[in-house]
């Protein structure tokens, strides 16, 4: 239990650091760079160093090369979608987390299992 | 296209926005964890690059962009949506850099330093998120 509350208030101070960075940065397209950081992966790989040592954190590294293929996807659709139908954010936003599932999982079962 | 620093942007933000970021980041990294210890971290891993505050930022700026519009009496809606596209086309490039860091981490945390490692993986995805933003900016 206390392992999780540490990851949690640890993610949630380096992801809000992050977007910060994002929201002084102008023009949007480049803060938009930081909507894809590293923020929960360096919350995550420094307790998981801690805990477990380089080798584990190396096939978490692994994994996340699929996750990052479907992070690409999930907002190059979002963009799309977002610049011709009329449709709120938060709705097209959420209703495509499927979508980052599928890839992340396809990516993950076919290129690195 | 220069890139600027307006730090007066944070004051613009409501403290339920920053409490949202941290309350969908920390869930994130909590629920990645133990996925990681039930699954292992061949699954774990996927899911340290979920698009966390993805629906809370987006969100954030389209609301932001259209306020500001309608106070200046304009019709706000589209130029929200296009403000928060921009932003979602500025995450996917900001995804390539992603990729280089887990490369980079995949390939040298186990043998190296991996402190040194992690610092480098941050610096991969910041030169690739940069590059490919400024080729992008060219075409």
């Amino acid at each position: 239990m206390t392992q999780i509350l540490v990851r949690f208030l640890v993610g949630g101070a380096v992801v809000s650091a992050f977007a910060a960075v994002g929201d002084m940065l102008k023009p949007k397209s480049f803060a938009g760079l930081f909507g894809a950081a590293p923020s929960v992966a360096l919350a995550t790989l420094g307790l998981t160093l801690f805990a477990e040592g380089g080798s584990y954190t190396a096939i978490e590294g692994r994994s996340m090369i699929a996750g990052a293929a479907a992070l690409f996807a999930y907002a190059s659709v979002v963009s799309w979608i977002m610049m011709r139908y009329k449709l709120n954010a938060l709705m097209i936003t959420t209703c495509s987390i499927p979508l980052w599932f599928a890839v992340a999982f396809s990516a993950w079962y076919l290129c690195i299992k | 296209m220069r890139v600027r620093i307006d730090a007066t942007a944070l004051g613009q933000i409501k403290w339920h926005d920053y409490a949202a970021r941290f309350l969908f980041g920390g869930l994130v990294t909590a629920v990645a964890g133990i996925i990681a210890n039930k699954f292992g971290p061949a699954i774990g891993g996927l899911f340290l690059a979920f698009p966390a505050i993805f629906p809370a930022s987006a969100t954030l700026i389209e609301k932001h962009e259209k306020e500001k519009k309608e106070k200046e009496g304009f019709e706000g809606a589209t130029r929200g949506k296009e403000a928060a596209s921009i932003d979602a086309s500025g995450a996917a490039m900001g995804s390539i850099g992603l990729l280089a860091f887990a490369l980079v981490v995949w390939r040298f945390v186990a043998n190296n330093n991996p402190w040194l490692v992690l610092a480098a993986a941050t610096l991969a995805w910041l030169t690739v998120s940069v590059l490919v933003w400024e080729i992008r900016k060219e075409t």
